[in-house]
């Protein structure tokens, strides 16, 4: 853990889709315990919450989400969406954000990979979106920039971003686990690396942490399938959500690095089952790619506000007629922008 | 610690894929050594020797290996005048070898590099890697977090688009180091004694539209794909400029396999990096490229492909049609760069003449 960041800089913020976080809690207290915890419940869950003691933490339920942000609005949290609420009340510079069906994973010599200090670490060290380095990420001890990399370059960027992996049940679209029932994620890969500028991934929302004072409002909740669950095979937020992030970050020059941390991701539900719900999120992926391809962000947008005002901008106008999903998307944009103005804490800075 | 392999006999495949198809080229000005090491993977393979240095020297070659070898002499007499692209006293001189090979694959390495092993200690069949690199699409168009999809025990992530999982045909493969590691002057001097022992068990498509810098030791490539893109520069003897061959060639690749839409891959296979060059001697022939490159790399971040370039060659010489109009204030060596390039272009054509203007990409 770099010695400059402060613990009490970081929030870790964890969506309740499962009441019983008992045996989530205790796996994670060894790196949880000297942080302040956001536990955000699903406001569709029924059960009590269950939570194990000597944490410093603030939960949120229903009640509370609809006081802060009114009962109509609440409803916007529903499901994963219900950690972007944390996101919103957090006041800390950095968050890291992991499903409550993660535990702590290890490494390949077997020991227990603290994915808290190395988000911090991806958070703390310069990115290098220009020019791909092919020995990863440069500022790892033991590595460095590789011969003809330009020198200018070799500054980099502040991340924004940091996007860790999965072991055992990786991230999967239902019809790829469908097809591959037994097959899990036994490969540990010891690289962080830097996805390139204009470069497009699916982000996704299972094992996150990123800076929120600088992209914080550009993690939003607001594309949401039309069967959506409660499995991740069932929803596509979190990738629409990435794609925003990554388009914001490509244009005020801020990074976005994958790789470690890995988590280890438990089993849980039924691919084939998710089959179905998931079809929906599948398709609209066709239309959402080459759109988020294709756009580009005026200069005058100098905030990461700004930019998600004018990504909803274009989504309404280019994708708005093409399905309902895309306009309700575009609209709970730009709902979200003002509800992170009056609600959250300071607006982020401009983009490095 | 890092350490090279010892017991590769065991690890040699029964069956070695491309045998026919695929010429490894190695140049050379020491000794050959090194191919005892590699000799269980290598052997059923044809070798393409390019003796750099002097002529009159004999290299030579381990018993048992088929092969072809030129020095300078023999590239003069191949070439005639057009003999004036390929470099002299540098291991530029290789890319002499992808010009004259009949195969549809390369495989290149340097002479100091050994067989690696990986963290279970097996040795490790580099050019086997490169084969399953080169013969699994690959994925520029969106990044895939789980890194090379086609591998065993991976695939697409979710939200990856179906329309876009059927890949781009790769063109090339890029190998990395364990050891020494492939730095520049200036990073060796300041960490003389950093060794890479981090084995990443991954290999990824390079974004489109991204560079990279592309390192000669530990490469392959599909020659009817992408060949003529491959030319190691002016180099060494009577040039202002050593160590940016590699880096050249990978620019030029870079930017047509984008146009194209054809694949580079990098990361596994490592090799075992055994020499560590002077630094000093690296700086002087770097320095000039430290500076140049600050110009080259916008340069090749904003060049634009026309069209109707639709082939290697004719993406090649428009390269060099535009190096020519905005390198050249630089400096004169790129006008010198330029003609080469053509020169390259027009010996690879007679060297090559039928079906090696056929692509699979698709001029975007």
């Amino acid at each position: 853990m770099s010695l400059s960041i402060k613990d009490h800089e970081i929030d870790i913020v964890i969506g309740a889709l499962r009441s019983d976080l008992t045996s989530f809690m205790s796996e994670w207290r060894p790196i949880f315990s000297r942080f302040h915890l956001i536990i955000v419940k699903d406001p569709d869950l029924k059960e009590e919450l269950k939570i194990p003691e000597g944490f410093n933490l603030d939960v949120y339920k229903k009640p509370d989400i609809d006081c802060v942000v009114g009962t109509s609005t609440s409803t916007i949290f529903s499901g994963y969406s219900c950690r972007y609420f944390g996101y919103l009340v957090s006041r800390k510079k950095y968050i890291i954000s992991v499903d409550d069906d993660c535990y702590p994973a290890k490494d390949n010599k077997g020991i227990l990979v603290d994915a808290v200090a190395q988000h911090i670490t991806n958070l703390t060290t310069p990115a290098t979106p220009f020019f791909f380095n092919t020995l990863y990420d440069p500022f790892t001890e033991g590595a460095d920039f590789v011969r003809g990399y330009p020198f200018s370059l070799r500054s980099g960027v502040q991340c924004a971003l940091s996007c860790g992996l999965w072991l055992n049940l990786a991230d999967y679209d239902a019809p790829t686990q469908a097809l591959k029932p037994e097959e899990r994620n036994s490969r540990y890969v010891d690289a962080v690396l830097t996805v390139p500028a204009r470069s497009l991934m699916p982000i996704s929302g299972i094992n996150i942490a990123f800076n929120r004072e600088v992209i914080g409002p550009a993690l939003l909740p607001s594309l949401r399938l039309g069967g959506e669950g409660k499995f991740r095979w069932e929803t596509m937020e979190d990738i629409w959500s990435g794609m925003c992030v990554k388009v914001a970050c490509d244009h005020l020059g801020l990074g976005v690095k994958t790789g470690m941390p890995y988590v280890w991701r438990n089993d849980r539900g039924d691919a084939i089952a998710s089959l179905r719900k998931e079809w929906e999120g599948v398709k609209l992926m066709e239309e959402v790619v080459p759109f988020f391809q294709s756009v580009r962000l005026p200069r005058e947008a100098t905030t990461t506000e700004d930019c998600v005002a004018e990504v909803a901008n274009v989504v309404k106008e280019q994708l708005g007629s093409k399905d309902p999903i895309f306009a309700r998307a575009a609209k709970a944009m730009v709902d979200w922008v003002m509800l992170w103005k009056s609600v959250g804490s300071s607006t982020s800075s401009p983009g490095a | 610690m890092a350490e090279p392999a010892t017991a590769t006999q065991a690890a040699a495949p029964a069956v070695p894929q491309l045998k026919d198809e695929l010429d490894i080229v190695i140049p050379t000005i020491r000794n050959l050594d090194f191919l005892e090491m590699w000799r269980p993977f290598f052997q059923p393979y044809h070798l393409i020797i390019v003796q750099d240095g002097d002529p009159s020297k004999t290299i030579k070659v381990p018993d048992g290996f088929d092969y072809e070898l030129y020095n300078r002499n023999d590239i003069n007499r191949i070439l005639g005048p057009k003999a004036s692209c390929i470099s002299f006293k540098d291991s530029a001189c290789r890319c002499f070898g992808y010009m004259v090979s009949k195969k549809k694959y390369i495989f290149t390495i340097d002479d100091d590099c050994f067989v690696a092993k990986d963290p279970s200690g097996k040795a490790i069949n580099a050019l086997e890697q490169h084969i399953k690199n080169l013969l699994s699409p690959s994925t520029p168009f969106f990044f895939n977090t789980l890194y090379d999809p086609f591998r065993d025990g991976a695939d697409f992530v979710r939200g990856y688009p179906f329309s876009l999982r059927e890949g781009v045909p790769t063109a090339v493969s890029h190998g990395l180091w364990l050891n020494i590691p492939d730095y520049d002057a200036p990073t060796q001097l300041v960490k003389p004694l950093e060794r890479n022992t981090r084995f990443v068990d991954a290999v990824l498509t390079i974004p489109k539209g991204t560079l990279f810098p592309m390192c000669g030791m530990n490469l392959a490539f599909d020659r009817e794909l992408i060949g003529p893109a491959m030319y190691f520069g002016l180099m060494g003897d009577g040039q202002p400029i050593g160590r940016y061959d590699d880096m050249w060639a990978g620019w030029c690749t870079k930017v047509i396999c984008d146009h194209l839409g054809l694949g580079v891959k990098t990361g596994l296979p490592y090799i075992y990096h055994s020499k560590a060059s002077n630094p000093f001697v690296n700086l002087r022939k770097e320095y000039k490229g430290i500076f140049w490159q600050e110009e080259i790399i916008p340069f090749f971040q904003q060049t634009v492909l026309p069209k109707d370039c639709t082939t290697v060659q004719k993406c090649y010489i428009e390269l060099a049609k535009q190096v020519k109009e905005k390198l050249s204030k630089v400096d004169p060596y790129f006008d010198k760069l330029a003609e080469a390039m053509v020169t390259w272009i027009e010996a690879w054509d007679e060297l090559n003449p039928t079906g090696s203007s056929v692509t699979n990409g698709k001029a975007k």
